[in-house]
């Protein structure tokens, strides 16, 4: 499950906060890798979509518990690069661009790429430091470790450092 | 960090030898311990800023250096834009000018421990901290414009602090060449509710007691005294610095190649700094610290209203206010000529040393104070640049603890509830909105800041002035 990717970039898994989405996708899950200053988010699934959602499920419980965001409000992003890999970095930032913009905070995403273009569903509710409890605030995502393709058993995986 | 691969110069100095693409060596200034610690990602992440074009000299790490994204964290690197030097995004950081203001107060301890919950309380309510956190200023696109390019000055203008604080703060609170037209509108829009907030992470604000002064002198110069109580602010240009360091790290990303760079870390993408993109960021980076600048400004004017409603009507002048995320296009001597230099410093602390022409004339004397914040339980240092500090590290010195573990680390061995419970029994007042945030900032996930100053401090950096420990941390 932890794949190839882990031992050819010699990174270690953190803490086991495997989520498994239940709905629609057995094999989406994500982790939190380690980084020293940062924190390193990384998303698997069986398309390319579902690791880039995971992925997004990563970066948000690395400032909020998942299972505390409703999910009443959508969102829609687009994004559009040249490769996989920026597409993800961009991916990413939108999420943080309108948890910014919106003070929200998000729990459920959903991505469809067509060629270069993303387009990405947003879930979630107004920001509630008392229901939310958030800890640290990710700045960015950056460019850092960052991997987008295939892992172990065919699944996809995305992976990159988040700049806390 | 295996010390096979490094040349030792001195106790403090270690050698990077050139290797490979790297176009000059790379400088650690650290103990035997702390090189010991050092993740060996920092020999990579060095190796790599040492094979960027232009770089002059060496690639240098201060004490507390750790592993980053791209650049390492407590890395400093010049490059000369004569003959084809960088500038990168990546070497600034996405927490652009987040820096360090130190205000001094006329209270001793014991002036203040009496009221110290309701201290707590009233900065605990008063300050914006935390995520999401919103301040009650907002700005329109014009103020927002002016306040992109006057930073602390333009803060000051609209009442938040005194025109002789200007005198205290790097660039006199204002960065110069910033260009507002080149921040976007997300940026500016992400800023909207940002002004004179605290922000989360490692950023705090501190009421500290001075427990130690190494130079009586330089001390007395800069209004610290045994016991005397000081007020320090951690933070940064917040949203809008987030996303101007965003979208020009993708630019550079995207136009490095077109200039023939090829970087072996996408996070390491620069373009000549000369070129329109690099124009473009020194303009949106300058005018991001300018936000950071102005932050700190506001900070601290509700930092005086607090003590002010607390405690009466006594001033609190500023010691300084140091960034240590930053890009400054600067003068220095290179084999006996001055020549113009793009200085990175991400988190590292820029130290100019007695008798530079760009100090203010209270510290003409003794150097420039470099404020070296510590963590909730330890210590913070203030520091003095030094005259050889130039020829080291062209006038650079760490700016904090640096982490030994990762956050995961910390949060599998901490919980945020003991660490403020063990905290009180040592006196110190923690207020926070997050247990968790706590428990990843713990002071046993970093380094020892004591190690990290005596390492600055023997390798010439800078020099030791005082030693303040926490009375009440707002955690951010």
């Amino acid at each position: 499950m932890r794949g190839v990717f882990q031992n050819h970039l010699g990174l270690s898994i953190g803490r086991g906060n495997m989520a498994i989405r239940g709905d629609c996708n057995m094999n989406a899950s994500w982790e939190h890798f380690e980084h020293q200053a940062d924190i390193g988010v990384r998303g698997y699934g069986d398309t390319l979509e579902a690791a880039f959602e995971q992925a997004g499920l990563a970066m948000v419980a690395a400032m909020v518990p998942l299972e505390r965001v409703g999910q009443p409000i959508r969102v829609v992003v687009h994004c559009e690069a040249p490769d996989c890999e920026l597409l993800f970095v961009d991916w990413l930032n939108s999420i943080l661009r309108e948890m910014s913009l919106r003070r929200m905070v998000f729990s459920r995403f959903s991505v469809s790429i067509q060629g270069e273009r993303l387009t990405g569903e947003l879930w979630g509710e107004a920001m509630n430091n008392q229901r939310h409890e958030p800890s640290v605030e990710v700045k960015a995502a950056t460019y850092y470790s960052l991997k987008v393709g295939r892992a172990a058993q065919g699944r996809w995986m995305a992976q990159c450092v988040v700049d806390v | 960090m295996n010390k096979t691969g490094l040349i030792r110069h001195s106790e403090w100095t270690w050698e990077v030898p050139r290797a490979g693409s790297m176009l000059v060596p790379g400088l650690l200034y650290a103990s035997d311990a702390l090189i010991e610690e050092l993740d060996d990602k920092v020999y990579e992440q060095l190796s790599n800023v040492a094979s960027l074009p232009g770089i002059v000299k060496a690639a240098y790490a201060m004490p507390d250096a750790h592993w980053g994204y791209g650049f390492p964290i407590g890395g400093v690197a010049a490059f000369d834009p004569k003959v084809g030097g960088v500038i990168s995004a990546g070497g600034v950081g996405f927490d652009i000018s987040c820096g360090v203001r130190t205000l001094l107060t006329p209270y001793f301890f014991d002036d203040l421990q009496p009221i110290r919950t309701k201290l707590a309380d009233a900065l605990f309510y008063h300050i914006p901290a935390g995520v999401g956190s919103t301040s009650r200023l907002r700005l329109t696109d014009r103020e927002m414009t002016a306040m992109l390019t006057g930073g602390s000055q333009w803060a000051i203008e609209q009442g938040f602090g005194l025109p002789g604080d200007l005198d205290r703060i790097e660039y006199q609170g204002r960065c110069d060449e910033a260009d507002p037209a080149e921040v976007s509108k997300e940026a500016r829009h992400r800023q909207v509710e940002e002004m004179g907030t605290l922000g989360a992470g490692n950023h705090y604000l501190e009421v500290q007691i001075v427990r130690e002064i190494f130079d009586e002198s330089i001390a007395r110069t800069f209004g610290l005294v045994p016991g005397g109580v000081v007020v320090s602010i951690h933070c940064g240009s917040r949203g809008l610095g987030h996303q101007v360091a965003t979208e020009f790290s993708r630019r550079m990303v995207m136009d490095a190649s077109e200039y023939g760079i090829h970087v072996r870390d996408r996070e390491l993408a620069s373009v000549p700094a000369y070129s329109p993109p690099g124009k473009s960021y020194y303009g949106a980076m300058r005018a991001a610290a300018n936000c950071a600048l102005a932050n700190r400004q506001i900070l601290s004017h509700f930092v005086r209203e607090v003590f002010q409603t607390v405690m009466g009507g006594a001033p609190l002048p500023l010691l300084y206010d140091v960034s240590h995320n930053l890009c400054s296009l600067e003068d220095h001597e290179l084999e006996g000529k001055k020549k113009r230099l793009f200085v990175h410093r991400k988190g590292a602390t820029r130290a100019l040393g007695p008798g530079h022409p760009e100090l203010p004339d209270c510290y003409r004397e003794t150097g420039q104070p470099v404020l070296v914040g510590g963590t909730m339980g330890t210590a913070s240092y203030i520091l003095a640049g030094t005259a050889e500090g130039d020829r080291l590290a062209f006038s650079s010195a760490c700016h904090g603890a640096g982490r030994s573990q990762s956050r995961s680390q910390a949060l599998k061995q901490y919980r945020g509830e003991d660490v403020v419970e063990k905290l009180r029994r040592r006196n110190i007042t923690i207020k926070t909105r997050s247990y968790r945030g706590v428990a990843e900032e713990a002071p046993a996930a970093y380094k020892d800041v004591s190690e990290v100053v005596r390492a600055t401090a023997g390798a010439g950096l800078a020099r030791m002035v005082a030693r303040l420990e926490p009375m009440i941390c707002v955690k951010g």
